[in-house]
């Protein structure tokens, strides 16, 4: 029977992770620009910075409330439907949570509420101090849940005691778990994907301004802010994202040659760009791949060898097929950011990309790539880190809740599917809103009154 | 004191911080049906809409310092209660959709749905805190293998559903003293009169649960038995209960406030003195209950994590602080609120 409580919880998982991550790495991005956006307005005094501030705090508060919302789901879960793994793994795992909620969640949350609502209660300097720390925050949280993920890939700083369903992980080295050895690629990886995803949504919403015809003046001056961190964060996910498959293909080979397709270990292998994993028949079939470039970027020379899957154990291997496909559909995304933003960048030195209908349009569709791309990524290694949830350590099947009933977690499964679902409606439909409400033209006078509810 | 009890009271103080913070604002949801027009509505969301996340992050605290700290009650805990906390997870984020989502839209379809959800929700969480913790203090089916084994319905015990009201009547309370400090006109007179049952309620449900407490046979309610501490606690909860009654009526708001957090303290002080040196007495055996020390994880974590606690929690009880300053005084509806 394929719907065992494993599978249900692991559907579960998944699903509110992926939801949960449509909203943070917006947010992330954000704080980063209306840092950016606020530090203009004290500067120059330009009240349209004001006004941009303003405006993304909006955009900025209703994914940020959708974050903390279904980020409470993933702190529980891990207790509810992954009590063995709790067990196994909690004295290790467990204080990268800790830290996270201790160091980082005050932060954001209670400077947020300042952030938001204290435009008329601080003086601008403070407020800005505010802003600051929301963001600081966020990129704090953002380390720590990526090392807490690091530490599932590449294990390190801890020690394996007890026998039988009480063995566990125990912490030996906290520093050597925080900074495991993927850790500071991968965070870097995921920051950097929180940038472009800031910034792809702020050059969508002001092509689309500029398209219509409004907030014209708004729009050409935060394009190019948003742009410049598009520019510098796509190209730095190319240098991330190259050192953390250098580190995968050291520590995951399996996982490595997985996301690859590569089956037979060879001396010169390949970078495929598109193709069909066979795992029946152990090969990649209708392959289009640039010859001896994989063996190039991990060894950084001509030869080496680089592991293929038929060197472990069938039981040891990942999902190839989907981790394969999800893998190069990131890949492909990163690379035509790269391109697109390099595109826009070069038209607007020219002066000609505010009246280039046909860019302005492509970026409305090119603010869900990174959406898109994020998932992957996620999808990409936690897939890849299958069939464990500690690598090499702890399998999946062994860290599931034995006392939780498969039939409460496909009730669970289906609350949380149609709640998200609903949620999501909710969220396009105020997002869709604020953005046609478009930001303030003028910044309002302070304590101006109030018309039925901002 | 040792690593592990120290790790008790930070659960402790994270827990009464939450119970504290959150206890007001799950109480203006509760209270929610008082306000009768939409700008008194918009006046009660506006008197948490700054605050709520800031409060809610203490729950979070918790529940990872839970982790860390005590990991094998944190996984019996959470798989054993897995429909009341899915339902609870339920509850919080259809709170914090409803803060987020009402005033997004001017409709009244809309905003009477958001409304209603920002009520029931409010109301379900409270019940489920209560309910969580009338099961904890009387013993909890954790079996040999250190795991809890239960229905949903074994959770309903009479007890337990007594200390779900209790709970709910606490944050009302405790709700009612925070909206008198911010609100004005009609709206504040209704809630100023609400206040005083909500007190009276309060006090009867409390001394019915402390004199339940005494007949479990659960572990957690022999300790209190043990200890000296019941008539002490019965005794403060009538003092505060009065202290706060006559500062209300007295119209000494911020007093009262201050009063029925030290309530909320005191409920929280009676909770874990029970528990302790538990965190989840088992009602099968007590050989296999759950304590501090049999539970915990390795001194290092335990050393390394106290660091991050010592450092973190003043910082994190200083931007609270701040952050109440920032919004102190009535709410002000403007074109930033709600």
């Amino acid at each position: 029977m394929m719907l065992d409580a494993a599978f249900l919880s692991r559907l579960q998982f998944a699903m509110t992770i992926m939801f949960h991550y449509l909203f943070p790495p917006l947010t992330i991005g954000l704080a980063l620009l209306m840092v950016a956006m606020e530090w203009l307005h004290l500067r120059t005094g330009d009240k349209l910075y004001a006004s941009m501030t303003r405006f993304w705090a909006r955009i900025f508060a209703v994914n940020f409330a959708m974050g903390v919302a279904t980020g409470i789901t993933m702190e529980f879960q891990f207790g509810t439907n992954w009590a063995a793994y709790a067990r196994f793994v909690g004295d290790v795992f467990g204080p990268a949570l800790a830290a996270e909620g201790i160091l980082a969640f005050f932060l954001e949350s209670c400077f947020l509420g300042v952030l938001l609502f204290g435009w008329n209660r601080v003086p601008p300097r403070v407020h800005f101090l505010c802003t600051v720390m929301v963001a600081l925050g966020s990129v704090i949280s953002a380390f720590l849940i990526t090392a807490a993920n690091s530490w599932q890939q590449t294990p390190a700083g801890h020690v394996l005691v007890g026998t039988g369903p009480y063995m566990k992980a125990q912490m030996a080295d906290f520093f050597a778990m925080v900074f495991s050895p993927s850790s500071l690629s991968r965070f870097a990886h995921v920051l950097m994907g929180c940038c472009v995803q800031g910034s792809f949504v702020v050059m969508g919403v002001c092509s689309y301004y500029l398209l219509r015809g409004r907030h014209v003046d708004f729009a050409k001056k935060c394009f190019p802010l948003a742009l410049g961190l598009g520019l510098a964060s796509t190209t730095a996910m190319l240098i991330t994202g190259h050192r953390s498959a250098v580190v995968m293909a050291q520590y995951q080979p399996a996982k490595a040659a997985a996301l690859e397709g590569l089956y037979e270990s060879t001396d010169r292998a390949g970078l495929p760009l598109i193709g069909f994993p066979d795992s029946e028949a152990r090969t990649l079939r209708y392959k289009i791949e640039i010859p001896g470039l994989l063996t190039w970027l991990i060894h950084g020379s001509k030869g080496g060898r680089v592991q293929g899957l038929n060197e472990f154990p069938r039981e040891d291997w990942p999902p190839v097929f989907l981790a394969f496909q999800v893998y190069h559909a990131m890949l492909g995304l990163g690379t035509a950011f790269i391109c697109w933003t390099l595109l826009n960048g070069l038209l607007l030195w020219r002066g000609t990309l505010f009246s280039s209908k046909l860019v302005l349009m492509g970026n409305l569709a090119a603010a869900l790539g990174p959406y898109l791309a994020n998932q992957f990524g996620w999808a990409a290694a936690e897939l890849g880190r299958q069939p464990w949830t500690v690598y090499g350590v702890l399998r999946t099947q062994d860290s599931v809740s034995a006392v939780v009933p498969a039939s409460h977690v496909l009730g669970s499964l289906l609350l949380f599917g149609l709640l998200y679902l609903a949620l999501f409606c909710v969220w396009l439909f105020v997002m869709a809103d604020k953005i046609e409400h478009g930001p303030e033209d003028a910044p309002p006078e302070p304590l101006a009154a109030p018309a039925g509810g901002a | 004191m040792d690593l592990q009890t120290f790790w008790f009271c930070v659960l402790g103080l994270l827990l009464a911080g939450y119970a504290v913070l959150d206890g007001y604002d799950l109480g203006v949801g509760l209270l929610y049906p008082l306000a009768k027009d939409d700008t008194e509505r918009r006046v009660l969301m506006n008197s948490i809409a700054p605050l709520w996340d800031g409060n809610e992050v203490w729950l979070v605290a918790f529940g990872a310092s839970l982790f860390a700290a005590f990991p094998d009650v944190y996984a019996a805990v959470f798989s054993g209660f897995y429909i009341p906390f899915m339902l609870l997870l339920l509850a919080l984020i259809m709170r914090a959709s409803s803060m987020e989502f009402r005033g997004k839209h001017p409709s009244e379809t809309w905003r009477r749905f958001w409304d209603r959800s920002l009520f029931a929700s409010s109301l379900g969480a409270s019940v489920l805190y209560g309910v969580a913790a009338g099961n904890m203090i009387a013993g909890v089916p954790v079996d040999s293998e250190r795991y809890l084994v239960c229905g949903f319905f074994d959770l309903l015990g009479p007890f337990p559903l007594l200390t779900g009201l209790l709970t709910t009547c606490l944050f009302a309370m405790h709700g009612a003293c925070y909206l008198c400090l911010k609100t004005e006109g009609p709206l504040h007179h209704r809630i100023h009169a609400w206040r005083g049952k909500a007190l009276l309620a309060f006090l009867a449900l409390f001394l019915t649960v402390l004199v339940m407490m005494l007949s479990q046979d659960a572990s957690a309610a022999s300790h209190l038995r043990e200890r000296p501490f019941v008539g002490t606690f019965a005794a403060v909860g009538v003092l505060l209960t009065a202290s706060t009654f006559l500062a209300a009526r007295a119209g000494h708001h911020t007093r009262a406030l201050a009063s029925s957090s030290l309530i909320v303290l005191l409920c929280v002080g009676v909770f874990c003195g029970s528990l302790y040196p538990d965190l989840a007495p088992s009602s099968l055996d007590q050989a296999w209950s759950l304590d501090i020390w049999n539970s915990s994880s390795s001194p290092g974590t335990l050393r390394i994590m106290a660091v991050v606690a010592l450092l973190g929690l003043p910082l994190a009880g200083a931007y609270s602080a701040f952050m109440h300053l920032v919004f102190r005084g009535k709410v002000k509806l403007d074109e930033t609120s709600y």
